[in-house]
C-alpha cells in the first residue's frame, strides 16, 4: 500500500496523543499547575494534529463531517465518533483539573477508556480489510494499542510502565512480522484464485491492461520499499524500542528522557511506514504481483 | 446508508450483473472504450485523464482488460483476455466500510453505486475491494465505479436494444452478457449453469454477482488430414544429403 504522509502522521501522532491522554485520565503523572498544562497541551496537540492530518488524505476534506454518519457499519465513522467523544470528555476533565484543581476521577477513567477505544477504532480501519492479509488480524489492534501506550508512558515520564510496555510491544511486533510474512500464503490467495485460471506457477500476466500506472497500481500495488524490509525493521525496532529502553535504564535525566521520546517517535514512524509499504493487497494478483511467488 | 440491504428470500431478489465469457473475449478493449465513452458523458462526474497527450497518460476507468498467459503442463500455452469491472458483490465490503453512506447497494436490483456528492474521497472502499473495481477520479476526487449503466438499462428514451450496459452493447465477440442472476431461469443464469460460470476470489466471501465463464478446452484430437501434411523428405537426399554427410564428417 502507498504510505501516504498524511496517514503516517495521523496514525503516529494521534496514537501518541491518545496514549498520553489515556494516562492523564488515570492521573499519571500527578502534576498540577504549569506542568499539568504542558502535559494536557501536548496530548491534545498530538491527538488533534493527527486527526487534522488525516483529513489531508481525503479527496474532499470539506465534506469530512459526513464521516460521522455511518457508525453502524463503518470503522472509519466509529473512529470519528470515538475521537470526538474522547476529546470532549478529556477536554472537560482537563478544564476542571487545570482551572479549578478538580480531578473528577470517574470522568478521567471514562476518558481513558475512550482514548483506548479510539486507538482500537483506528486500528480496525486497517485490521478489518480482508483484502490485505497482513493487516487482517487482531495483532494489528494489539500493536496500535502497544505503541500508543508505550509512547504515552514515555511522554508522561512513567519509566517503569514505559520499560515494560516497550519490551512487550517490541516482542509483539517481532511476532506480528513473522506471522504476517506467512499470512498471504496461508490465506491461499493466488493468481489462479483471483482469475479462476491456470494453476500456481502455470499462469502469468501476459500484458497489463494499460501501459501506464493507475490509481490502483499507485495506491495498492506499492512495492518500492520492500527491497530494504529487513534493514528497516531492524532500524525501526532499534529506534522505537531498544534505544529508549537503554536510555531509560540509565540514571534518570530530562535530556536522556527527551532523547528516548525522540528516538521512539522516529522508530514508530519507520515501523508505521513499513506497516503501509509492506502491506500486500490482493488486487496486486491481477497485475501479476504474487507476493508468495515473487 | 452503508449497511447492505436485507437479503430477500432465496431466489426472490433481483441481482443484475454481467456474465463474461473468457472463451470468446478477443481482448479488443472495445468494452473499455465504450464504458469510458458512456460514463464520461452521463451518470456522475466525467472520467478524467491526467496528462492525456503527454509522457505519462493516466486516467480513471470503470472497466479494464487484463491478459494472462496460461502454461499447462500437458497442453500448449494460451492467452486469456480478462475484462474486469465491479462484480456487484452480494456481501460488498466496499459498501460497509464507507463512513458517509455514499457507497451503497440498491435493494431493488443489487447494483452498487456511489452517491458522489456524499463521497469524501477517503479511498477506503477501494482498499476494501479485492477486485480493483474502484478508482478515485483524478480531477473530481470522488470514487468512480461501474454503475452497470444504470442510466441506460432503465432508460425508456433509448431504443430497446440499447437498454443494456455500454460494454455489453459494444462487444463485437458477444463475450459479455447482462441479465438477472437472481432468477435461475434467466438467460444469464442458464448460461452460467451450462458453462460452469465461477466467482473470482471466492475465498474472500464477497459473493460476486458477476460470473466468469472459463475458456473451453482446446481440441485434443489431431485433424484427420494432419498425416498428409507430414514433411515429405525426412532424410535429406541428393545434393543436400551429400552436404549433410560431408558436414557430419568434418
Amino acid at each position: 500500500m502507498h504510505p501516504a504522509a498524511s496517514l503516517l502522521i495521523f496514525t503516529t501522532a494521534s496514537g501518541l496523543g491518545f496514549g498520553l491522554l489515556a494516562l492523564l485520565g488515570v492521573g499519571l503523572p500527578r502534576f498540577d499547575g504549569l506542568s499539568a498544562w504542558a502535559f494536557y497541551s501536548l496530548g491534545f496537540a498530538l491527538a488533534c494534529g493527527g486527526l487534522l492530518a488525516s483529513t489531508a488524505h481525503l479527496g474532499h476534506p470539506e465534506r469530512a463531517l459526513k464521516a460521522f454518519r455511518e457508525w453502524r457499519s463503518s470503522w472509519l465513522s466509529r473512529e470519528a465518533w470515538a475521537s470526538a467523544a474522547t476529546l470532549a470528555v478529556m477536554g472537560i476533565y482537563a478544564v476542571l483539573h487545570l482551572l479549578w484543581g478538580l480531578r473528577v476521577a470517574p470522568l478521567g477513567w471514562l476518558g481513558t477508556a475512550l482514548c483506548l477505544g479510539t486507538v482500537v477504532a483506528t486500528s480496525r480501519i486497517y485490521a478489518q480489510l480482508r483484502t490485505v492479509p497482513r493487516w487482517n488480524h487482531w495483532s494489528t489492534t494489539a500493536l496500535f494499542l502497544g505503541y500508543a501506550l508505550s509512547g504515552g508512558a514515555l511522554l508522561a515520564g512513567q519509566v517503569t510502565a514505559a520499560l515494560l510496555l516497550l519490551i512487550l510491544t517490541g516482542g509483539a511486533q517481532i511476532a506480528a512480522w513473522m506471522d504476517g510474512d506467512r499470512r498471504f500464503a496461508a490465506r491461499r490467495h493466488s493468481i489462479p484464485s483471483a482469475t479462476g485460471l491456470g494453476a500456481p506457477g502455470g499462469i502469468r500476466q501476459f500484458e497489463p491492461p494499460h501501459t501506464g500506472s493507475n490509481y490502483l497500481t499507485r495506491e495498492m500495488v506499492f512495492v518500492v520499499a520492500r527491497k530494504h524490509v529487513a534493514k528497516l525493521r531492524v532500524i525501526g525496532l532499534a529506534l522505537a524500542v531498544l534505544l529508549p529502553v537503554g536510555l531509560l535504564v540509565l540514571p534518570f535525566s530530562h535530556i536522556l528522557a527527551a532523547l528516548a521520546v525522540v528516538s521512539h517517535v522516529a522508530g514508530v514512524v519507520v515501523i508505521r511506514w513499513l506497516f503501509f509499504a509492506e502491506a500486500e493487497h490482493v488486487v496486486g494478483l491481477y497485475y501479476g504481483r504474487d507476493p508468495v511467488r515473487r | 446508508m452503508t449497511q447492505l440491504p436485507p437479503q430477500s428470500g432465496e431466489g426472490a431478489a433481483v441481482k443484475l450483473g454481467l456474465v463474461i465469457d473468457l472463451d470468446t473475449c478477443v481482448g479488443c478493449h472495445a468494452c473499455v472504450i465504450a464504458c469510458k465513452g458512456w460514463n464520461t458523458e452521463n451518470y456522475g462526474a466525467p472520467l478524467a485523464e491526467t496528462d492525456p497527450y503527454g509522457a505519462a497518460p493516466e486516467g480513471a476507468f470503470l472497466n479494464r482488460v487484463h491478459s494472462y498467459e496460461i502454461t499447462p503442463e500437458d497442453a500448449p500455452a494460451r492467452i486469456v483476455h480478462f475484462p474486469k469491472s465491479c462484480l456487484h458483490c452480494e456481501d460488498a465490503p466496499c459498501v460497509t466500510v464507507c463512513p458517509t453512506g455514499a457507497s451503497y447497494k440498491r435493494a431493488e436490483d443489487g447494483i452498487v453505486l456511489v452517491n458522489e456528492s456524499d463521497c469524501i474521497g477517503c479511498g477506503l472502499c477501494a482498499w476494501a475491494c479485492p477486485y480493483g473495481a474502484r478508482e478515485q477520479d483524478p480531477s473530481e476526487k470522488v470514487m468512480k465505479k461501474c454503475t452497470l449503466c444504470v442510466d441506460r438499462i432503465y432508460n425508456e428514451s433509448l431504443p430497446e436494444e440499447d437498454r443494456t450496459p455500454a460494454c455489453v452493447r459494444t462487444c463485437p465477440a458477444g463475450a459479455r452478457h447482462f441479465g438477472d442472476l437472481g432468477d435461475p431461469d434467466s438467460d444469464v443464469s442458464q448460461l452460467v449453469a451450462a458453462r460452469g460460470g465461477y466467482d473470482l476470489m471466492p475465498e474472500l466471501g464477497t459473493r460476486p454477482v458477476n460470473k466468469y465463464l472459463p475458456p473451453r478446452p482446446k481440441d485434443d484430437e489431431i485433424d484427420v488430414l494432419a498425416p498428409l501434411l507430414e514433411p515429405v523428405a525426412q532424410e535429406p537426399r541428393g545434393f543436400l544429403g551429400w552436404l549433410d554427410r560431408a558436414l557430419e564428417r568434418l
